[in-house]
């Protein structure tokens, strides 16, 4: 942890209010992408609870789907897939930055690293879509 | 004809009579060609010989008059009025670093992080000069050049929230700097340098925020350096514990 700093007498130590994340548009895009981490973390204890009900037997999962259908959960569905999408593209932009891939002596462009990542994503997704449509 | 002016509102503060900084605002005339740093020498020159602040090279390379320009770190010398106008223009110390009089920031915090990080060739044994330099390919130069073009004009710090919140922080240009050398071919320093970043207050401090790397006026990406020390340092991590005998390179 951060152990506070010794002040010098007469210097001017200024001090972050807590509306520090609103004096730039880069730091209101940052706490947006940390708030987003709360959304996936309710939305996988969902889908935890979604599958218990499954194991409860076919009564309790069918009440389980007529919960999720009320208006307030389908708002908050839509809230949360918006942030569960601002943070894949976050995660998809970070990579770009964090990982460094090299074939042979060069350095593959960080764009393409970040391609990567959505062509991934398509592909995972027609497969799911194949697999629920085709297949069930 | 009468000159057209801008206005600049100056953050002042003078140590032992004033308790905060307040802002004092000064007309100064519009140039299409002067910088802010013109605008304060202006202010020095003709208006007020007590304004206070660093410059030097006035050319983008020494990193000495790096202040607040309407809230986002510059370097003064390369920031235009013309891209402010009509104004008025706030200038102010660089945030989140003690203010020593009016536009001076202290130093001290940032200058004794540079010197931890140890941001210079460390060598296990050095050669003897006889037998000549340290020769590097081009690849080997590529690998860490943009992380040397670093400055030290502190504007990353100033666009750190973490670094204002927790000023224990080592903060972006230093984690950048040591990064820079454990890249370096000719450097056999990781080392001494790991226990350094992979301390509570070193990479794992960084939230990944991202505007050190913004408003960096050199291109420098702090921001990547922090993270790729992360993951560095996670790999490290787990070769000593899947392979304690021997897994550390």
């Amino acid at each position: 942890m951060s152990e506070a700093r010794p002040a010098r007498p007469g210097l001017y130590y200024p001090k972050l209010p807590a509306t520090w994340w609103l004096r730039r548009p880069g730091y209101v895009r940052f706490m947006l992408r940390e708030v987003t981490s709360v959304f996936v973390a309710i939305f996988v204890v969902e889908l935890l609870v979604i599958v218990h009900k499954i194991g409860q037997g076919p009564q309790a999962y069918a009440d389980m789907v007529a919960k999720l259908q009320s208006p307030g959960c389908i708002v908050f569905h839509v809230i949360a897939l918006a942030f569960v999408l601002y943070h894949t593209i976050t995660w998809f932009q970070a990579t770009g930055v964090v990982q460094v891939v090299r074939v042979g002596d060069r350095q593959v462009p960080p764009a393409l690293v970040v391609a990567g990542n959505y062509v991934a994503w398509v592909v995972a997704s027609l497969f799911i879509l194949y697999w629920l449509l085709v297949r069930s | 004809m009468t000159e057209e002016t801008i206005t600049l509102e100056v953050t002042r503060y003078r140590p032992g009579h004033d308790r905060e900084p307040r802002t004092e605002s000064f007309s100064v005339p519009y140039r299409k060609d002067w910088v802010v740093l013109d605008a304060l020498n202006h202010i020095k020159d003709r208006v007020d010989g007590s304004l206070t602040y660093r410059w030097s090279c006035r050319m983008g390379v020494c990193g000495s008059c790096g202040m607040m320009v309407n809230g986002v770190p510059k370097l003064t010398c390369s920031a235009f009025l013309r891209d402010y106008h009509p104004g008025p223009i706030r200038v102010e110390p660089l945030a989140n670093f003690p203010v020593i009089r009016d536009l001076v920031v202290a130093l001290d915090d940032f200058l004794e992080k540079l010197r931890r990080v140890k941001p210079w060739l460390i060598r296990e044994t050095e050669k003897p000069v006889a037998e000549g330099e340290y020769r590097q390919t081009p690849a080997q130069l590529d690998a860490y050049k943009q992380f040397s073009m670093c400055i030290n004009c502190m504007l990353c710090y100033a666009a750190c929230p973490v670094y204002g919140l927790a000023p224990a922080f080592v903060g972006p240009a230093a984690i950048a700097l040591a990064y820079r050398y454990n890249l370096d071919s000719r450097d056999e320093g990781y080392r001494v340098r790991e226990p350094i970043l992979s301390d509570s207050v070193g990479v794992w401090e960084c939230t990944f925020v991202g505007e050190c790397s913004v408003v960096c006026p050199k291109g420098v990406d702090p921001a990547a350096a922090i993270q790729r020390s992360k993951v560095a340092g996670a790999k490290d991590w787990a070769m000593s514990v899947l392979m304690p005998w021997g897994g550390r390179k």
